[in-house]
């Protein structure tokens, strides 16, 4: 059987990116929204732009959108230069933050809007809104105005009018953030499947991490007009480029220390009377340098014995219990005053477990468990 | 009680206000004009007893209204009012949506500003306006001075005393209810809707039409009735701007009262006048109604 091809257009130098950011800055007055960005999104690609509030994730859907001009530097789409170009010029459709739905429009309406600003016949539109409107489960609905449906189903409605055009590239503003999360996660797949179907590019902002890890073939993270990082989701989870990254997607514990490299070994000395945290990196620390070690709470073991074999194993007493079902996070306190996060699986039931508050307990991991970083 | 109280006020208020005057117009119409004071017969006469009171329902009859039929002039009136109201209506609709537009995209810290500048002339007296108006448009007035002097034309134009002088006078008096109720709407609308329609393929031009005009629908509705209302029953405009020639109901009501001292058609010109109202009246009712559901 032959190996299907991953998808990583942006390993291939030969590949053509669909939207390039090209030293992009955005500046409102005297406030700089997008700092000298520079980015390529490659065709059929769903990327995901993902950031505290207010570090510029609409910005730069507006910019690409055209509803924003660009202060410095340019955007190309599909190798054009687009700063020139309004926004009824271009192949992009954006679903608005806040929906921007015509409140004198019927819902059906809505969803025709950008269809009838094209040669399309009746028939066809007709034909295109039906089925938009069964895609997001809105048949009931079409009657109705805009204020008479509830948050959740204009927000469909939005995502249907935006979807309707069938757009080169799709610009989603926090798309589902107000379906609770059984809709949520439907319309996720939902929006992976039109994706595949079509062949869409899709542009996505969300707050929520578990979001963009789910649908999206890359992730930036983004921090004031800056992106941090851009990677595949597994490759931002399991090896983030700082602490800001890691802290930022998912649950981590971080202890700095000072480093110090012995073949491809780094050490870490980070408290008076512990041992060394030993891990395993690619960088290059010079000796004594600050250094942090990131390590994943479901990557730490915690065990009532002392472990046998294991890399790094620590003492201390469990502070905390948190039980989320399928999983628990144990907080455990070191002596050095280090509180430490481990996720064991509950696959017992919680009348038997072993481990209770104020336990003196062991926590260990294997050196390539956890990341070293410098910033 | 309180709760009694509260829902009878207003009515108290229509009761004392509207319909008491009104009763008191109605039963004028119906009398005979005479030479008395007041001048028009029967009088009530409750002092009378029971016979006075049947004398007096006896006395009562249609007659001024018929007469408003025979003489041409009553008709013709009610509907060059109707005319100049539509057409000043118009104008001022022309007029005032650029103004409510330009007002509604202008930045935030203005718009107080501009909002005073439109209510500012209702500082002033309305007749002490018109007066000035008539200063501006007479023949050795401002505007034709102004124009003698830049040589566009060579003889002043007559512009007091013509239908033209009461087409400004009205519109210029009433803009600020045709601006304020557009300006009211076009303010509420968020941008994003013009950019979302532009990012549907719209041009700016074919946004503006397809959702802002629509979008303002109300407040157009309510500004076009705030104007067309009370012009059609204006009187000092067209009898201080307007000539010989200007014909308005207002003004024949006036005559009627005051010239000829004809209590009864005078009143028999107001209820009719009043029963023209009420269509538009409750049009207007009804457009406030929607706008309030579609806000609701
Ligand atoms: N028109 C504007 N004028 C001035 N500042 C602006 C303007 N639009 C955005 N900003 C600023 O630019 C920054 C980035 O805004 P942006 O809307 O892109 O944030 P965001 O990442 O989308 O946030 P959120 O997640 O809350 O939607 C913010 O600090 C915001 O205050
Ligand atoms: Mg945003």
């Amino acid at each position: 059987m032959a190996e299907q091809p991953v998808f990583a257009p942006w390993n291939d130098p030969s590949e053509k990116p669909l939207i390039q950011f090209q030293n992009v800055t955005k500046r409102f007055g005297d406030f700089t929204a997008i700092d000298d960005l520079t980015l390529d999104i490659f065709e059929k690609e769903f990327f995901a732009l993902l950031g505290p509030s207010g570090c510029g994730k609409t910005t730069m859907m507006r910019m690409l959108g055209g509803f924003e001009t660009v202060t410095n530097g340019t955007i190309k789409i599909a190798g054009q230069d687009m700063n020139k170009v309004p926004p009824n010029k271009r192949p992009v459709n954006m679903m608005f933050q806040s929906y921007a739905l015509f409140p004198h429009l019927s819902i059906y309406e809505n969803i025709a809007f950008g269809l009838r600003r094209t040669s399309m016949d009746k028939g066809a539109i007709d034909a295109r809104i039906a089925e938009m409107l069964k895609l997001t489960r809105l048949e009931k609905f079409a009657r109705r105005k805009p204020h008479q449906i509830s948050g959740g189903q204009r927000q469909r409605v939005a995502l249907a009018r935006s979807l309707a055009k069938a757009p080169k590239l799709l610009l989603l503003d926090e798309p589902l953030g107000a379906l609770d999360k059984k809709l949520r996660q439907d319309t996720q797949f939902e929006l992976m499947d039109i994706q595949e179907k079509t062949g869409t590019t899709f542009v996505i902002v969300t707050h929520d991490q578990e979001e963009a890890m789910t649908v999206a073939s890359r992730v930036a993270v983004m921090d004031e007009g800056l992106i941090v990082q851009v990677a595949t989701p597994d490759a931002i989870y399991e090896a983030p480029n700082s602490t800001y990254v890691a802290d930022f997607i998912g649950d981590v514990n971080i202890i700095e220390g000072r480093a110090s490299q012995s073949g491809n070994k780094t050490k870490l000395s980070w408290a008076e009377g512990q041992p060394n945290i030993i891990g395993t990196t690619t960088r290059t620390f010079e000796t004594g340098q600050t250094c942090h070690f990131a390590i994943r709470p479901e990557k730490v073991a915690i065990s009532v014995e002392e472990p046998t074999k294991a890399a790094n194993k620590l003492h201390g007493k469990i502070l905390d219990i948190a039980y989320l079902g399928n999983i628990s996070t144990y907080h455990v306190e070191l002596p050095t005053g280090h509180i430490i996060k481990a996720q064991t699986a509950n696959t017992r039931r919680l009348a038997r477990r072993t481990m209770t508050w104020e336990d003196p307990v062991w926590i260990s991991f294997t050196d390539t468990a956890g990341v070293l970083l410098d910033r | 009680m309180r709760r009694a109280i509260l829902i009878l006020t207003p009515y108290l208020w229509l009761f004392a206000l509207f319909l008491i005057p009104f009763l008191i117009v109605l039963k004028i119409s119906l009398s005979d004009a005479a030479l008395a004071i007041p001048p028009y017969a029967p009088q009530l006469d409750l002092a009378g007893g029971w016979s006075a009171i049947k004398d007096f329902f006896a006395g009562l009859d249609f007659e001024n209204f018929e007469f408003l039929t025979t003489d041409d002039l009553y008709w013709k009136a009610y509907l060059s009012s109707f005319k100049i109201a539509l057409i000043s209506t118009a104008l001022a609709l022309l007029i005032g949506y650029p103004i409510a537009y330009s007002m509604a995209r202008a930045a935030p810290e203005w718009r107080p500003t501009l909002l005073m500048l439109v209510i500012l002339p209702f500082w002033t007296s309305f007749l002490i306006r018109v007066y000035a108006w008539m200063g501006i448009l007479s023949n050795e007035g401002l505007l034709n001075q102004f124009l003698l002097w830049t040589g566009l034309i060579a003889e002043p134009l007559t512009i007091l005393n013509t239908n033209y002088a009461v087409y400004i006078g009205i519109v210029y008096t009433y803009l600020p209810f045709m601006i304020l109720p557009i300006y009211s709407a076009l303010e509420k609308m968020d941008d994003s809707l013009l950019e979302a329609a532009e990012d549907l393929g719209c041009s700016r031009t074919s946004a503006f039409w397809l959702i802002t005009i629509p979008l303002s629908k109300t407040g157009i509705t309510a500004g076009c009735f705030l104007v067309f209302i009370p012009t059609l029953g204006e009187f000092v405009i067209p009898s201080l701007l307007g000539g010989s020639q200007t014909l308005m109901i207002g003004k024949v009501l006036w005559e009627e009262f005051f010239n000829n001292r004809d209590w009864p058609v005078a009143s028999a010109v107001a209820i009719i006048l009043l029963l023209i109202l009420i269509i538009p009246i409750i049009l207007f009712q009804r457009n406030e109604q929607k706008q309030r559901e579609m806000e609701g």
